[in-house]
């Protein structure tokens, strides 16, 4: 924020001809950005903050006085680190499938020609113009143990009963990559868009096979698309909600719902508040400090 | 240009001497496969009716060109003549619709561009630019099995040639234009091969950095005897590197000739209008003898030296603006008054536009100290028959 008081400040030498204080403009310019970023965010935010510090009694409700019972509750008790765990397991491998098929996708999708690519981009966007609800109900239907997915390894005989994937995190993951690819496959084609593509000639002629073109040559010009991609699709894997509620059932919990049930069955706010800041706060430092690793290790490379 | 540096001078001879050695022994190979197969002309590179179709789009069509070892052809042509798909097809990066293409009377026509061995420096250069310039250099290296200690005397030793000795660890994005533009020059050089194909490699440089380079690249050429191909549109480039220019117009080579003779002896209105200015004026045949073509041109007859095949009806006569004198000429059927358009100051010479009873005429006069006539004077244009070039007219969509 505090470059925007600072604004687009004259070079030095200008300065001192005009010898002109920005003055009011840039705040007033940015204040309807700044205002809904403070009142929509900012605030909220905060309350919650204090929220999480506040002490709860089952019977009384949210108290005045401030405690940290709730943090150390959720650290000492192997119910929440079980919750975490799950949580980081789930997107970590989430984020790994995403870039196991987004990245062929991408490869594929930018070799095709004119009407297929523009098509087929529709196809992968899919999952993100249709309600969350409705596509998570979708695959519960392709799950269920007399589903479309069993009854088709069945009839094939290649398993004799229903594997189980309603209500397991198999399920939860499929369904949680297929939305999220897509974040995948748009970071990677922005990369890709922006390599010299007599790059991959020259690797030909210099002697090096397709396959080694790709491994040595596209791969690594590509990293900090999928890395960047990957840190889109990990945050939002972490901080899903309404697939794992409606796949992975009452029992195997994730961050996200714990803190729905703490606010809306329990009615433990400050607890709830608490498993959300901490949530916050894993992602926040998980993200940043990739984002960190990348600036760090591609600077000297990439024009970023 | 900088003053020749020891370690590039030491770094030529030794490639050279690498490369004639290879040549010698390529020879003798060459010697007893003629032969054996009882034929004695064989040439290094050969083109047969190569042609290629995107679609509904010719690109090349029936194009038939042969490069003797060590020599320096250029493909001369405006963008979209083919001539950066014909030199994709010769790396093997674009397949041919028709044809083939002979390395060595081998017909390499479908052969993978990796298993060619070609050096090949792109528009953009193609860099890695995950890698440092040294990484660069050795990556072909790499891939043919070099040892790690063989294939850094050899990184070194190109860097030296291309004059970018101590620059190995930088990565790409750190270097100038003109620097990056070496670095792909060795990366090209580093594999020691055959054949460099140059597709536009000084466009992106600028002017006084691309005179510099076209001397350099000749000279590295040169020492190095190795066959090159090069593709420009830029007609000043082609003339200073090579031994050939081969002009393409419409996916054909509408001439093939060293630049001196395409300059002065272009074989058609494209040709002669591509290389270089010109200014062209339209003629009638009314006669011809063993050694010149009669021909009307507005109402005066001129007779200009022309072997060949027989003209008649409407032609085509240019003249290089650098053939017209201002003054009295010796030839008294030539003297044409006309008034100055536009005078220009180009430096080492003028260009001036003259408005004459043949249409406006492009005179270049070198610059010998002397202002011409201002802009609106009345002046008569002088030159000798001997400059005149007579070409059927309706050719010039070769």
């Amino acid at each position: 924020m505090a470059d925007l008081a600072v604004g687009s400040s004259p070079s030095p030498t200008k300065r001192k001809v005009s010898d002109n204080k920005p003055g009011m403009a840039p705040w007033l310019l940015s204040s309807p950005a700044l205002l809904l970023f403070v009142g929509l965010l900012l605030v909220p935010l905060i309350l919650t903050v204090l929220l999480s510090f506040h002490a709860f009694d089952g019977s009384r409700g949210v108290l005045t006085d401030y405690t940290l019972k709730n943090y150390i509750e959720v650290f000492s008790d192997g119910y929440y680190h079980e919750i975490f765990l799950r949580t980081g397991g789930l997107a970590l491998g989430v984020t790994l499938l995403c870039v196991l098929f987004g990245v062929p996708e991408t490869l594929i999708l930018a070799r095709m020609k004119s009407p297929w690519r523009a098509l087929f981009l529709i196809v992968i966007l899919g999952p993100l113009l249709i309600s969350v609800v409705v596509r998570t109900l979708g695959w519960a239907i392709l799950f269920g143990n007399n589903g479309l997915i069993n009854s088709a390894l069945m009839s094939l005989g290649i398993v004799s009963e229903p594997v189980r994937l309603l209500f397991s995190m198999t399920g939860v993951a499929i369904a949680l990559t297929h939305v999220l690819i897509p974040f995948m496959v748009i970071s990677v084609w922005a990369n890709l868009q922006k390599l010299d593509p007599q790059v991959e000639s020259a690797g030909l002629s210099l002697g090096a096979s397709p396959f080694t073109v790709f491994y040595r040559v596209m791969l690594p010009q590509l990293l900090p698309g999928i890395l960047s991609g990957s840190i889109i699709v990990f945050a939002l894997a972490a901080s899903a909600f309404a697939t794992p509620s409606l796949l992975g059932g009452r029992k195997l919990k994730v961050v996200a719902t714990a803190a729905y049930d703490e606010f809306l069955n329990t009615l433990n706010w400050p607890l709830g508040a608490t498993i959300a800041m901490l949530l916050l706060l894993a992602n926040v430092v998980i993200i940043l400090g990739a984002n960190r690793w990348v600036e760090r290790r591609f600077s000297q490379v990439f024009d970023t | 240009m900088d003053k020749p540096l020891e370690p590039h001078d030491r770094a030529l001879t030794r490639q050279a001497a690498r490369y004639t050695s290879d040549c010698f022994l390529c020879r003798a190979a060459h010697w007893c496969a003629a032969l054996l197969s009882g034929s004695n002309t064989m040439t290094f590179l050969s083109l047969k009716k190569l042609t290629k179709h995107f679609d509904d789009f010719v690109a090349v069509e029936m194009l038939d060109l042969n490069i003797e070892r060590g020599e320096f052809i250029s493909l001369l042509g405006p963008s979209g003549c083919g001539k950066t798909t014909t030199l994709q097809m010769i790396a093997g990066l674009v397949n041919p619709t028709r044809g083939a293409i002979m390395l060595e009377g081998q017909d390499i026509t479908w052969l993978r561009p990796e298993k060619r061995g070609m050096g090949v420096v792109f528009q953009s250069y193609a860099l890695f630019p995950h890698m440092t310039v040294e990484d660069n250099i050795g990556f072909g290296l790499e891939m043919r099995g070099m040892a790690r200690s063989e294939r850094q005397r050899r990184i070194g030793e190109t860097l030296d040639l291309v004059r970018l000795g101590g620059l190995g660890k930088r990565y790409t994005k750190e270097l100038s234009g003109g620097q990056r533009q070496r670095v792909a020059i060795a990366r090209a050089l580093a594999i020691q091969p055959q054949l460099l194909l140059l597709d536009e490699p000084m466009s992106n440089l600028d002017a006084k950095l691309r005179e510099d380079m076209h001397i350099e690249l000749r000279s590295i050429q040169r020492h190095l005897g190795i066959t090159t191909l090069l593709v420009t549109h830029d007609q000043v480039e082609a003339m200073t590197m090579s031994d050939r220019i081969a002009v393409m117009h419409g996916g054909r080579i509408v001439q093939l000739a060293m630049p001196f003779d395409a300059y002065e002896r272009p074989d058609s209105p494209f040709a002669s209008a591509f290389l270089g200015k010109t200014n062209a004026l339209n003629g009638h045949v009314v006669g011809s003898n063993a050694r010149c073509a009669i021909v009307n041109v507005n109402d005066r007859t001129f007779h200009i030296p022309h072997q060949g095949r027989d003209l008649t009806g409407d032609v085509h006569v240019f003249v290089r603006p650098e053939k017209l004198r201002l003054g009295s000429g010796e030839a008294p059927e030539s003297g044409l008054s006309g008034q100055i358009k536009t005078r220009a100051f180009l430096g080492n010479h003028w260009m001036l536009q003259v408005e004459t009873a043949m249409g406006l005429m492009n005179v270049s006069l070198p610059n010998i100290g002397e202002v011409p006539p201002a802009e609106g004077s009345t002046v008569e244009l002088n030159w000798s028959n001997e400059d005149l070039r007579v070409l059927p007219r309706e050719v010039a969509h070769g």
